[in-house]
């Protein structure tokens, strides 16, 4: 499974940024690989309007099965991550990485959806 | 003649002034008195008014056709404002972030992403009993008011080519200011003596100055505050066009919705003398 | 924890809502953070003697520039710009600033690649160090810059991050005027409203504008009259509506000049006379307030 983080930095000490849209960076980890890997979102997130909607994109073209993130994605963006089966977990804000990857295996995250 | 009522700082008391001076002025003259702060439209409140007409206010936005569509993706890329989402399998289209530039219309190779009208208000033409109000109105969620400014002047324009109208501005300083006032003859910038008055006249009449408008100063609630506001203005060169007398009595009719003028002789007099002084503009 | 925030609008501007907001904010002292997201006509900087201490140029969108060595003066540009902001000025193709939406569009079409699109920068932001030992955060939009709601939104990012560091309790906000995107950026992360609102048929007007924007975001929200006793018929109107709507009035202020004099003396009202009435009624709303946070 490919599971996608809202970050704040590229490890698994770094925090998990709670915003979707506005987020510093993404990172995937691929579960089969053991693999980090960090997507950029310097050039979304610094536009005026409309930057969930991106953000949902690249999540989608990423291949991402799973979103780990904290507030949540908001109203438009959701709407385009519906069109897939991802799963979108909240509550992680201000987590590491590490130890939002460890509750979500718990289930203790919330799902949005 | 053009003349635009505006104030840097909201509550100043341009809906009190382009209220009463236009149905002061409408005792000689045909005054059409167009409602331009679309966000909170709030003059209709103050006149006794019937709807002659109503037009709705369009913008234009693509509309997806799948038919013709090879999901290339161009459109997406060629979008600045995230209006466009290019997906796999469909294309989304986010009217309200949309600045009808045309790019993804004009540039699908395919002929995909139609233009079409999508309506964000309201124009409404009222008679009263003096003269003509117009009205712009923005629904709700909508977020770009300078479109819908641009429309109701033009209205205002294409029917009543030549009259004598006024344009009670929004307040601020920014892009739907610049739009009410960029096309008129003369600006009057409401404002009062105390710092926020001063402060926010003199971001105004910074924007005037770019915009190289001719305007001048009307002081309200005058008598409250202090002499910042005359100081500045003669230092500056700028003509106070009268000193509107603070009284409670002024705030009490504006609270239930009534003209001020008919009720308060000093007052009518402030307004007389804003009157002559727009009527003596060549 | 992290620090809880009051967002202060009105909807219709000359309301109070910044006079109160610094009233609030003198009131909590160095427990607090001010953000001010006026940055259309910020004023609350004058009531609590900001000294804009730090400055951050703020960017947002782009403005086409085209250079005159690569242009052939064609004309593509002009023909697809949809905001006449293209124009033939001396026998050359030139971008008027104030006109240019940004769209990129000329840029696109240009057969020489001679448009270049120019980040600019459209305002400041600031922090400063104000009365009582506490920040602010505030900004000033620049000449014909659209309010996007972007500045607003870097103006609440500084203030949660400055609350964050140094451990505030609170941040009080003072939002933007209307109901555009500015007020919606304002109200983004709020963990209660307070609507302030005046005794006229335009502050019931404007009032129930803003309240239907509101509701879309399932916003807590308490609200203040001001000039109560300047129509006492409208204020029940008022009382009744948001009745219906679930709003608490937390305090009805009278039609008091003493407001404008503290306002000219660049003095928020608890400041200026804190023995007054008016005084007295604005600590006791910012008692209910905090208590309805959940606080005392």
């Amino acid at each position: 499974m490919k599971i996608l983080f809202t970050a704040k930095g590229d490890s698994w000490d770094s925090l998990v940024d709670p915003r979707f849209g506005r987020a510093e960076m993404f990172v995937l980890y691929d579960e089969d690989k053991d693999e980090l890997q960090t997507i950029s979102n310097d050039e979304a997130k610094e536009k005026a309007h409309g930057v969930g909607l991106q953000s949902a994109k690249k999540v989608l073209e990423a291949g991402a099965d799973v979103i780990i993130t904290g507030n949540g994605a908001g109203e438009k963006a959701l709407e385009i991550l519906k069109k897939s089966d991802i799963k979108v977990y909240v509550g992680a804000g201000d987590m590491s990485l590490r130890d939002a990857y460890e509750a979500s295996k718990k289930g203790e995250l919330k799902v949005q959806f | 003649m053009k003349l635009t009522i505006a104030s840097g700082k909201g509550g100043t008391g341009k809906t009190t002034v382009s209220t009463n001076l236009a149905s002061y002025l409408s005792q000689n003259r045909d005054v059409i008195l167009c409602d331009l702060d679309v966000e909170e439209p709030n003059s209709k409140l103050f006149l006794k008014t019937a709807l002659k007409n109503e037009e709705i206010f369009n913008k234009m936005v693509p509309s997806w056709v799948s038919e013709d569509c090879t999901l290339c993706g161009e459109c997406g890329k060629n979008c600045n404002f995230n209006a466009i989402i290019a997906l796999p399998s469909e294309i989304l289209v986010y009217p309200e972030l949309c600045h009808s530039c045309y790019a993804c219309s004009e540039l699908c190779p395919t002929g995909s992403l139609p233009m079409k009208p999508q309506k964000i208000g309201v124009i409404r033409e009222y008679e009263t009993k003096k003269f003509i109000f117009i009205e712009g109105r923005l629904d709700l969620g909508q977020e770009m008011a300078v479109p819908l400014i641009g429309g109701t002047i033009k209205y205002a324009e294409e029917k009543f080519k030549d009259s004598f109208m006024i344009f009670d501005a929004p307040p601020g300083t920014s892009c739907p200011v610049i739009e009410a006032s960029k096309d008129s003859d003369f600006v009057i910038l409401i404002t009062e003596s105390t710092p926020f008055g001063l402060n926010d006249l003199v971001l105004a009449v910074e924007t005037m100055r770019v915009l190289k408008k001719n305007f001048g100063v009307v002081i309200n609630r005058h008598g409250i505050g202090d002499d910042r506001v005359e100081e500045y203005c003669k230092k500056e060169n700028i003509p106070v066009i009268s000193k509107i007398k603070n009284d409670k009595e002024v705030a009490t009719l504006y609270s239930k919705g009534e003209l001020v003028y008919p009720h308060i002789e000093h007052f009518k007099n402030s307004i007389k003398e804003i009157a002559n002084f727009v009527e003596g503009i060549k | 924890m992290s620090a809880k925030e009051i967002v202060v609008i009105s909807g219709k501007g000359g309301t109070g809502k910044t006079s109160l907001s610094a009233s609030f904010a003198y009131l909590e002292g160095k427990n607090t953070i001010v953000a001010d997201c006026d940055v259309d006509a910020a004023n609350m900087h004058l009531l609590l003697g900001a000294d804009f201490e730090k400055q951050e140029d703020f960017y947002s969108g782009e403005v086409a520039f085209i250079n005159e060595d690569c242009c052939i003066n064609c004309g593509k540009c002009k023909e697809v710009c949809r905001f006449d902001a293209i124009n033939v000025i001396d026998n050359q193709h030139r971008v008027d600033n104030i006109s240019c939406e940004g769209c990129w569009y000329c840029s696109r079409v240009c057969p020489t690649g001679a448009i270049e699109m120019k980040t600019q920068k459209v305002g400041d932001l600031y922090v400063s160090n104000i009365k009582k030992e506490s920040k602010m955060v505030h900004a000033k939009l620049g000449f014909g810059a659209e309010n996007s709601g972007k500045l607003v939104a870097k103006v609440k990012t500084k203030a949660k991050e400055e609350a964050a560091k140094l451990n505030k309790r609170y941040i009080v906000t003072d939002g933007s005027p209307g109901v555009g995107c500015p007020v919606i950026s304002s109200l983004s992360g709020a963990n209660l409203v307070v609507l302030v609102t005046e005794a006229t048929v335009s502050g019931l007007h404007d009032l129930k504008r803003v309240q239907k924007l509101l509701k879309t975001f399932s916003l807590k929200a308490v609200c203040i009259i001001n000039k109560y006793d300047l129509n006492q018929k409208i204020t029940d109107e008022i009382e009744n509506y948001l009745k219906g709507e679930d709003i608490v009035v937390v305090a009805k202020l009278p039609y008091d000049e003493t407001f404008t004099k503290a306002l000219s003396e660049a003095k928020p009202i608890v400041e200026y006379d804190s023995d007054c009435d008016l005084a007295k009624s604005v600590k006791d709303s910012w008692k209910k307030i905090k208590n309805i946070l959940g606080d005392v």
